[in-house]
């Protein structure tokens, strides 16, 4: 037995493999359900029905779709060019605490159009600026930007730590490590009344559009898969390697620092240690089984926030752990790699 | 002043620079066998907080603490079976599995953990490992106490870093994995089996892991907990770039490491008045980045580290 590369990459294979790669998952996390002694069927049902059962569901899971949307475009923006950004997680903090400070202070006085893009753009500059330390590392030291990008998560959640507890502490949070709130004009319209969901999300839809005409349709896009493709070739072919990186890493920790800015906004309204609960690590996860597509990002975020919004009311009702849906999303991840393995290869005997 | 060298004369610095340093140095070397037969191993973090989770479970369901340190060991393993498959059978990016494998085996051990152990207001605990001593070496002055009265994981430890160091430079075996690590295809032409090697080594190196995460919870502390891990598994992977590939130098870095890491500790109530505590947290990670930066250009890759192997492909 032995694997041979496919002379094509069947189209249909390609998407289908998200689905098989998730049914996968769920039948392997199934014996996990069912060695904890519930009736696997009824758990993966109460998901969905907690995901999308009411009209108070379905809004909470595209509440919190929206920063998987935007970390996840942070990750496949960066990995199409092979630039690891494996920040995702830090820049959204630094993101959110950036809003935090300046839309506390005196600068929330702008008038209200000009404030909401202000602080985006805030936002996005401070994760921009902590992605480009890891990538300047790389071209200037060759420093695998994983392991960077990744200690930089402990020290910017640290730092955010330094902040609530320190110069941005809400002296009438009793006591709780939180940040100053953000003055009332700058936390974003609801998209639903009656509900959490924000016109945050249609910011992430609109950024995965932006992102995949970018990437389809400009020479910035061609660059950016050639760099990840082959640097060699694109550098030989006359690609400006180095600055396309820099664009790459720019944009990819902006969308990162973005989601965060979006989430204290839309959702908090202040900034505390536990804003995130992993969303820079499963926007890795949300990427990959998109294939790092930037609109098939949009359904992989909504299938991952309906694993997590969906096992919270089957945990309580089958006392199951929570942690069923990081477990099912993180398979779903190895499963997809391995069904997009099958798409360009077969077994021969 | 005063303060500085009071700290580092105190023998309680030093026994907790080899406590801090165990784990780090499990990890790294688990990683160097990874990288040294070409193939990198993200896994790390989650091997290693999966590992402090069985092997605590083990303990706590009534089993002997070598037991525990076995368990997670071949837990570790079986994580590192999955990487080899992903890596090497199919080739798969490196790092993409890594992560892959981190965000699995770290998810599953606080789902495995919540469900054996319901949240409770105080975690329970187990009896950890005891200090021994070493007869006559921690009589000793001064550092004889310190270095001499370990938990037997960290003898094993040390002693894993030499065993390391004499198989990697000193015996055809090593030689086998050094060559897989720097070309596979003139290993196979010497008659060695480079995918034999590589799910060898990456097996042996995740049971090291394993074991590391382990000592966190069956030496260092006596109760498990999410997210207490911390990033050492990063910070070993630091490390190994920092250790040029080396057991002995990798034994060296993650001393060293714990050495500033235990300092910072102990600097912390002296300043603690006047330099916010988040800032000494950060050290390490800022550290290892440093350390980095510094030895990445001079450092000696393997040459095929993060290139899949295919017979007959290149």
């Amino acid at each position: 037995m032995r694997l041979e590369r496919r002379a094509h990459r069947p189209l249909f294979l390609v998407l289908v493999s998200p689905l098989i790669a998730v049914a996968a998952a769920l039948a392997i996390a199934g014996i996990l359900i069912a060695m904890a002694g519930a009736p696997v069927l009824e758990a993966y049902w109460r998901i969905v029905t907690g995901a999308f059962g009411t009209r108070l569901a379905a809004t909470e899971t595209f509440t919190r779709a929206t920063p998987l949307i935007l970390t996840g475009l942070a990750a496949a923006v960066a990995f199409r060019a092979r630039v690891w950004n494996i920040g995702a997680e830090g820049q959204f903090y630094v993101g959110a605490i950036t809003v935090a400070a300046l839309g506390s202070s005196t600068l929330a006085a702008l008038p209200g159009p000009l404030l909401i893009p202000t602080l985006f753009a805030a936002g996005a500059l401070a994760g921009m600026l902590l992605m480009l330390l890891p990538l300047w590392l790389r071209l200037r030291f060759s420093v695998d930007e994983v392991v960077t990008s990744l200690l930089l998560n402990f020290v910017a959640v640290l730092f955010v730590s330094l902040l609530v507890e320190g110069v941005l502490k809400d002296p009438l949070a009793f006591g709780w490590p939180q940040s100053l709130p953000v003055s009332e004009r700058a936390l974003l319209p609801k998209l639903i009344m009656r509900s959490r969901l924000h016109i945050g999300l249609a910011v992430a839809v609109a950024a995965a559009i932006i992102v995949h005409l970018l990437q389809s349709r400009t020479v910035f896009g061609l660059r950016t898969r050639a760099a990840g493709l082959s640097p060699a070739g694109a550098a030989f072919a006359g690609v400006p390697l180095g600055l396309t990186l820099v664009k790459v890493a720019c944009l990819s920790g902006g969308l990162a620092g973005l989601a965060g800015a979006i989430e204290v906004m839309g959702v908090k309204g202040y900034v505390t240690t536990d804003l995130s609960p992993g969303y820079g690590y499963s926007g890795i996860i949300v990427a990959m089984l998109a294939n790092l597509h930037p609109v098939g990002v949009i359904a992989a975020a909504v299938f991952t926030a309906a694993m997590f919004v969906g096992a919270d009311g089957m945990s309580r009702a089958l006392g199951i752990p929570t942690y069923i849906a990081d477990v099912i999303v993180s398979l779903s991840l190895l499963t997809m790699l391995v069904a997009l393995f099958f798409t360009q290869y077969r077994i021969r005997r | 002043m005063m303060a500085l060298f009071d700290i580092l004369a105190s023998a309680g610095l030093w026994a907790a620079v080899l406590r801090i340093a165990t784990p780090l140095i499990f990890g790294t070397l688990g990683a160097v066998l990874c990288e040294r037969s070409g193939v990198l191993n993200l896994g790390i973090e989650g091997i290693m907080t999966f590992g402090a989770m069985v092997g605590w479970l083990t303990v706590y369901n009534g089993a002997d603490l070598w037991t525990g340190m076995l368990v997670a060991a071949l837990a570790g393993a079986v994580f590192g079976l999955m990487h080899a498959l992903l890596s090497v059978t199919l080739g798969l990016s490196q790092h993409v599995t890594g992560l892959g494998i981190t965000l699995f085996a770290s998810s599953l051990s606080y789902f495995l953990f919540r469900l054996n152990v319901p949240l409770a207001s105080t975690p329970p605990t187990i009896v950890p490992f005891k200090p021994v001593s070493i007869p006559g070496l921690s009589d000793l002055p001064f550092f004889g106490q310190a270095i001499f009265t370990q938990t037997m994981p960290t003898y094993l430890a040390i002693l894993t870093a030499i065993v390391m160091s004499y198989v990697i430079f000193r015996m055809p075996l090593g030689l086998a994995i050094r060559m897989t690590g720097e070309n596979p295809h003139a290993a196979e032409a010497q008659g060695i089996n480079p995918v034999r090697i590589r799910y060898s080594a990456i097996m042996a190196g995740s049971a090291l892991m394993g074991m590391g995460g382990a000592f966190l919870t069956l030496s260092a502390f006596n109760s498990f907990f999410p997210t207490m891990v911390q990033g050492r598994g990063w910070i070993c992977i630091a490390l190994v770039v920092f250790a040029s590939w080396r057991p002995g130098r990798a034994l060296l870095g993650a001393l060293l490491f714990a050495f500033f890491d235990a300092f910072q500790l102990r600097l912390q109530p002296v300043l603690g008045d006047r330099v916010p505590y988040q800032i000494f947290l950060m050290i390490p990670y800022i550290l290892s980045i440093a350390a980095l930066a510094l030895v990445a250009r001079r450092a000696k890759v393997p040459q095929a580290l993060m290139q899949a192997y295919r017979r007959g492909e290149r």
